[in-house]
């Protein structure tokens, strides 16, 4: 976009809310900042419904500080917990049904490519480990085996929070959780390895109790998809509000499985992602 | 093998010319060829795809035409839920869409349609009815429009393929005006209408309508180039207030206004919502689809006989044209309304909204494939002249 179509029109500066007026004058449209410069600009997200120590807010928040391009970006969500904080982002965002996320920026992109030829529209979709990873997993996979260029960001909290706290296929085996009353009596899903062989160039996880590698990693996702194919990215946000623990501790917690591998990290790139990722830094190297 | 997509060249005229001028040639041509024929002259940007008897052939023959360049985009989707909400993705993007599907494929599909009403999505969609599950049948029945009838789309019902092919064609026209900007879904009886094969003229194929201009949306287009830039499509209203609540049903109120502002759209186009003959008849038959084909013989056979029957034939469904079915019901002594569905939902339409409704002869019905004989609408009106 032109930063030009949201200026404020002259004489309306003052009935036009303080957030968007904010949002007008020191948001991030068009400028490079990233994570390193959270609290010198006006962020995407404004106040959200979500619970304290939320590992998806935080999340959230430092994926929409480390968009490549925030001011040519459509994020699509679905239903879950993230839904519930996205009418209070400032990109152009879409909530269509439980699980349809992938089917629909998949069109969304390729309406995108049809009508703005000469510039790259971002899509990315974030949603839950539910839409993701078990309603909507066959338009996920679907959208990966066709090499549609989107990113799609899972924020795993390992539960259905936002109905109350239910098993989910990414809940790890032998929890217990609304609807698994003995226990979860499968593993979790292996949703990096299913990006893998689905056709995704770049699967990651990461966990937002490494801000600066999350972003590094939302970032060349983004990048990666525009140019060569799907990417896939999770991220490990725990839930204090279903797994009952201290708001105050999520990111020990993030930290901690992280460390004992029980919440692993994993990272696959294509060799010709690899290539073009070399061929940025290339080019960034140069020019500074 | 990657084939190279072709490249064609078209004139966009005005509808009014495309619709009402435009020279006009007949071709003998099955419904699916009906639909493709529209679908060329449409300036659709991207159409999606999924199989299902018997709407399949319509939808390869609409992906030969993006192989000849006559669409910008083309695929075969995972599902029709995944077709549903890829044209939905691509509405909302500002493109101009279309797919069809019928039968078990609508259902598969249905959280998606009220959803398009509700975002205010033109999209347009034709759907083959046939019967659903289970036992399994592939055979024609249109008890799916009566699943349809409330979920905010509007509903055309072709009888014939010349009215396929005139009614996906105008639908975009209709369904893209700013004051309307509601799906379009235009309905035909499976195999009788895709399968067989009739004189439809068709004006050249050299042009086609204007694009589609999404800033003329009543909703803003998800594209980051049109303020405001905090816009979700669409946000939830379900917070435990008021405030919601009465944000939730205006909002619904408002897509079913738009419905009734598109009757003026649709008599301009469509002529008008219905169309009759010897409405001054005793005896009436209204019906829809390719009833109306045999309901059309099987008078031609009673007047032969001595009976007058009158006809009409209900070419929208959704707006509803109560206020012309009630006016041309009032005379009538009885009303045969003959249905290709065991549950018998128009008859129940007219009767909602005509004064006396014991006069409705909810019959014949047939369903699971069976075709209509005339024989059965002429039991019915010989009964009725008794």
């Amino acid at each position: 976009m032109s930063t030009d179509i949201i200026k404020i029109s002259p004489g309306f500066e003052k009935i036009i809310s303080r957030d968007y007026r904010d949002l007008v004058e020191n948001g991030p449209y068009g400028k490079e900042v990233g994570i390193a410069q959270l609290g010198t600009f006006k962020e995407l997200i404004e106040e959200h419904p979500l619970c304290a120590g939320c590992g998806l807010a935080l999340s959230k928040r430092l994926i929409l500080a480390s968009l490549p391009n925030p001011e040519d970006t459509v994020i699509v969500g679905t239903t879950g917990c993230s839904s519930l904080s996205f009418a209070q982002v400032a990109i152009h965002n879409i909530h269509s049904i439980f699980g349809n996320q992938n089917a629909l920026a998949t069109g969304l992109k390729r309406a995108l490519a049809i009508r703005f030829p000469e510039k790259s529209k971002d899509v990315v979709v974030m949603g839950g480990d539910g839409g993701i990873g078990d309603i909507g997993l066959g338009m996920v996979m679907h959208s990966w085996f066709r090499g549609e260029k989107f990113t799609t960001i899972m924020f795993d909290n390992e539960s259905y929070a936002n109905t109350g706290g239910q098993e989910s296929g990414m809940s790890q085996q032998g929890v217990v959780l609304n609807m698994a009353p003995l226990g979860k009596k499968f593993p979790k899903l292996s949703m990096p390895e299913i990006a893998h062989d689905a056709g995704c160039v770049y699967a990651a996880t990461v966990t937002p109790a490494k801000p600066k590698h999350l972003a590094k990693i939302v970032r060349q996702a983004i990048l990666i998809a525009r140019e060569v194919g799907p990417t896939y990215v999770q991220i490990y946000c725990p839930c204090p509000t279903n797994y009952k623990f201290k708001s105050s501790q999520s990111l020990k917690r993030a930290r901690e499985e992280e460390k004992d591998n029980s919440y692993p990290l994993r990272e696959y790139i294509s060799p010709e992602a690899k290539k073009f990722i070399e061929s940025l830094e290339e080019r960034t190297n140069e020019t500074t | 093998m990657v084939i190279e997509q072709k490249v064609v060249e078209q004139k966009i005229v005005d509808p009014e010319y495309l619709f009402f001028e435009a020279k006009r040639q007949k071709r003998f041509i099955t419904g699916s060829e009906a639909v493709m024929e529209a679908i060329k002259r449409a300036n659709v940007d991207l159409a999606i795809s999924y199989p299902i008897t018997p709407q399949s052939e319509s939808m390869h023959l609409v992906g030969d035409l993006y192989a000849e360049g006559y669409l910008k985009d083309y695929y075969r989707g995972e599902n029709e839920l995944g077709v549903m909400s890829a044209v939905a993705g691509a509405s909302m993007g500002g493109v101009r869409v279309f797919t069809a599907t019928g039968g078990p494929g609508t259902l598969r599909a249905f959280e998606m349609f009220p959803t398009w009403a509700g975002a205010r999505l033109p999209v347009v969609c034709a759907f083959f009815c046939r019967g659903v599950n289970s036992p399994l049948t592939i055979q024609p029945d249109t008890i799916e429009m009566g699943f349809m009838l409330d979920t905010g789309i509007i509903m055309f019902h072709a009888e014939t393929a010349q009215d396929l092919f005139d009614m996906i064609l105008k639908s975009y026209i209709i369904a893209e005006q700013p004051d309307v900007h509601l799906p379009i879904g235009v309905f035909a009886d499976g195999f009788f209408v895709t399968h067989t094969r009739e004189l439809v003229e068709l004006p050249p194929d050299d042009i086609k309508l204007p694009p589609y201009d999404p800033y003329k949306s009543p909703v803003p287009v998800m594209d980051m180039e049109i303020p405001p830039v905090r816009q979700m499509r669409d946000p939830f209203v379900m917070k435990s207030n008021f405030i919601s609540y009465a944000c939730h049903a205006s909002w619904q109120q408002e897509v079913r206004a738009a419905g009734e502002r598109a009757r003026k759209h649709i008599n301009k186009y469509l002529g008008e919502l219905i169309e009759y003959d010897n409405d001054d008849a005793d005896i009436l038959i209204m019906a829809s689809g390719t009833a109306v084909s045999q309901s059309r013989e099987a008078i031609s056979i009673a007047s032969k006989e001595g009976i007058k029957v009158g006809l009409v034939k209900i070419k929208v469904l959704r707006p509803f044209p109560w206020q012309e079915v009630k006016r041309i019901a009032r005379k009538a002594k009885a009303i045969i309304v003959p249905e290709f569905n065991i549950t018998g939902w128009l008859a129940r339409e007219i009767k909602s909204v005509i004064e006396d409704n014991t006069k409705v002869i909810g019959a014949p019905r047939v369903f699971g494939g069976m075709t209509m004989p005339v024989e059965l609408i002429l039991e019915e009106i010989r009964r009725a002249a008794k």
